[in-house]
């Protein structure tokens, strides 16, 4: 109550209030908003077409073997038409794995050696190399994995067969003595597609490493840590989120991956998982390989490419989506481009 | 050491002028670190050879160097735990591991690229390789006859108004992404760089079932384009609102001040101040376009011949041409897809050198060029003064 003699002498003050500030676009404001909001939108658009216009042409192939389509090992869409994903949709994703296998940790130590290991003088050199591989088509990587890479490995593959064979993934049935049992297999085409996975992560992942902060890595080396020992309590934790995202989106281009391993493989639709045998498939290859055989549109077997290519649409989406969501909330991916 | 610096304090009891400062160099390689490497280097491979080649049943190239390489680490691992204590030889060991990966990442790039530039040699000594298409050659036709011309002029048509769809577009998503953003701006962004990893052949299965087969429009390089158009988008996109959001705020802020509107304001100060960023972008979204071939080969057919119009018939581009003659049995086809790849691969660096001249520097970092240019007129304008 003391205090209400000096209360009365102020002014009534009204509470504070931030004032309202209304920035009125200009019409040429408007209008380049509206512009570039259309174009943006664009992106959702062409997203949206592509599933409109893959459904409306799958359908016929989902009419016609229902459920089946998911589980079904064959690939006979003239007459006694019999067709489904069942074998190619897991060896496309082995190959996948298998080059997820080689290309994380490969790619991670490859990003930190630029971030953290390498002269200054050689940083730039290397991330523009790391741009090149990206850049190298998939095609020469198939030139590549077919011509040069395939002979080569023959020889690792049946060593892999033969003494590490117990482990279910080796195991070989076929004559581990003919080199060409262990050719067009679904390890080569991982091996190649991994290569081309590894730009990916390299270059996402040093970005985030390469970001962050100079405190801690300075205050890691002051408690004494080697730099690997900085590299693991700092780099490392901080660039998490990146790394797992980065990781997302290769698996993504992993899946998606067709012309490399088109040239690569033969096809073979039953689904084995002994990876060194003769044979793979995947859903872009069969794709690439089979869509010249139906040149009428309304044919059941350019209805069940398109279902198959809706499958695999569906599903790199759901993973990409799932990585850049990743990226964007990490704590390391809030700068990053 | 203790002698040397004794007898240096009673040679001069008057310290000399201390020396200038130099930095003192901190991460030199020491002569035991590099001998180290060295020597275990020289031993996994004498210890490799006698295992691997001698004593246990095994063959195979490769299986001969990942065999060393593992040898390599262990004999390295041996050697350092002699010398230091334990973080150290842990240091040692990753250090020496991520280089191996630097080391494997170039060696990789340098032999593909090295491998279908060799291998290509043999098609590309004939001139005519460049200028001739496929339409007189015959399986038994010799080298000479036959080349990718008509591959080229796909190629190059194709690339180009693929440009033209993806590039405004993408660099306009790119300015809404930076410049306007809101609450459509994450969405955009997640879906954007969802896109950028689209299977490459979806593209070219959406065009077919909605270009060609819907709107009826026939096979030809314009369903090409528009499918590498698709592909392209989301990368110049992405690469370009990297650019745009690190142009400094402060001059976006200035031409407000000025009055600048924000339309004035994006196109006379923001989009300038990014173009060599913005140009390689552009340029990297080319080099990636032009090396795809799963969007193509389902909408473009497969000509033998010069074909100069996109908006009809079938076109050939280089990665189609070289997709169709490595599956053919003659040596002579095989060489020539190399041939192909040998152009291919040079159209690629061509672009991506010139993505690195024009840019690749942050907004508002010159090039030597420009530096010099401006410097030069300052001169001028020095002079002029002077005179004056």
């Amino acid at each position: 109550m003391a205090s209400e003699g000096p209360t009365r002498v102020m002014p009534a003050v009204p509470e504070d209030r931030p004032r309202v500030i209304v920035a009125q676009p200009s019409t040429g404001d408007k209008i380049f908003r509206g512009v570039l909001r259309a174009s943006a939108l664009s992106v959702f658009i062409i997203t949206g077409l592509i599933l409109v216009f893959l459904i409306i042409r799958a359908l016929k192939a989902f009419k016609f073997m229902g459920f089946g389509f998911l589980t079904t090992q064959s690939w006979i869409t003239i007459d006694p038409q019999h067709f489904g994903i069942a074998a190619i949709l897991p060896f496309g994703v082995m190959i996948a794995l298998i080059a997820m296998v080689i290309a994380i940790p490969t790619g991670i130590g490859i990003a930190l050696y630029i971030s953290e290991y390498a002269p200054t003088s050689l940083q730039r050199p290397l991330i523009s190399l790391i741009d090149l591989m990206a850049a190298i088509p998939s095609i020469i990587y198939g030139l590549w994995g077919l011509l040069f890479l395939e002979p080569r490995i023959l020889g690792f593959e049946s060593w892999l067969g033969r003494h590490l064979g117990f482990i279910p993934f080796f195991n070989f049935r076929l004559s581990s003595s003919l080199a060409s049992n262990y050719a067009n297999s679904t390890f080569i085409a991982g091996v190649v597609v991994s290569l081309m996975v590894i730009p990916i992560i390299t270059s996402l992942s040093r970005q985030v490493f390469s970001q962050a902060p100079q405190g801690e890595r300075e205050g890691a080396y002051a408690l004494g840590s080697t730099r690997w020992g900085m590299i693991r309590s700092v780099v490392l934790p901080f660039g998490k989120g990146g790394v797992i995202g980065a990781t997302m989106l290769g698996l993504g281009r992993a899946l998606g991956e067709t012309i490399a391993i088109t040239l690569i493989i033969v096809p073979v639709f039953h689904f084995n998982f002994h990876v060194l045998e003769f044979g793979s498939n995947s859903i872009a290859a069969t794709i690439a390989l089979d869509f010249a055989s139906f040149p009428d549109p309304g044919s059941m077997g350019l209805s069940a490419l398109m279902a198959a290519g809706l499958v695999l649409f569906a599903m790199t989406l759901i993973v990409n989506m799932l990585g850049a969501m990743v990226i964007g909330r990490s704590r390391s991916g809030l700068s990053t481009g | 050491m203790a002698t040397e610096t004794s007898t240096e304090q009673v040679a001069a009891p008057e310290p000399p002028a201390p020396p200038a400062d130099a930095p003192l160099r901190i991460r030199r390689v020491s002569a035991e670190g590099t001998l180290s490497v060295l020597g275990a280097a020289g031993a996994a491979l004498a210890l490799d050879w006698v295992l691997y080649e001698r004593v246990l049943p095994f063959t195979g190239v490769l299986g001969f160097w990942v065999s060393w390489y593992v040898l390599f680490l262990v004999l390295y691992g041996g050697i350092a735990a002699l010398q230091w204590d334990r973080m150290a030889v842990r240091d040692r060991i990753v250090q020496v591991t991520l280089t191996t990966g630097g080391v494997l990442a170039t060696a990789i790039v340098v032999d593909q690229v090295g491998y279908t530039l060799v291998r290509g040699f043999t098609a590309v000594k004939h001139l005519t390789f460049f200028t001739q298409s496929m339409a007189a050659e015959g399986p038994l036709s010799p080298q000479d006859v036959g080349g990718v011309g008509h591959a080229l002029v796909g190629t190059l048509e194709q690339i180009t108004l693929a440009t033209a769809f993806a590039v405004p577009l993408g660099v306009m998503a790119a300015v809404f992404l930076s410049e306007v953003g809101g609450r459509l701006a994450r969405p955009v962004r997640t879906l954007v760089d969802a896109m950028t990893a689209l299977p490459d052949i979806i593209s070219g299965l959406f065009i077919l079932a909605f270009v060609v087969l819907t709107l009826g429009l026939q096979k030809c390089g314009f369903a090409a384009s528009l499918a590498l158009g698709v592909t392209m988008l989301p990368i110049v996109c992405r690469a370009s609102e990297a650019v745009l959001r690190i142009v400094p705020g402060t001059l976006r802020e200035a031409s407000y001040a000025l009055g600048g509107s924000q339309w004035r304001t994006v196109l006379s100060v923001v989009l300038p101040t990014a173009r060599s960023g913005l140009s390689t972008a552009v340029v990297l979204a080319m080099a990636r376009g032009i090396g795809e071939t799963a969007p193509v080969l389902l909408v473009a057919g497969y000509a033998r011949g010069f074909n100069w119009n996109p908006f009809a018939n079938w076109q050939t581009s280089l990665p189609l041409y070289i997709y169709y003659e490595i599956q053919l049995p003659q040596v002579t086809e095989k060489i020539r897809a190399f041939g192909g790849g040998f152009a291919l691969i040079i159209l690629v660096l061509i672009l991506f050198t010139i993505a690195r001249r024009i840019g690749g520097a942050a907004p508002g970092q010159l090039t030597r060029r420009q530096r010099r240019r401006i410097e030069r007129e300052s001169r001028r304008t020095a002079a002029e003064r002077t005179r004056a």
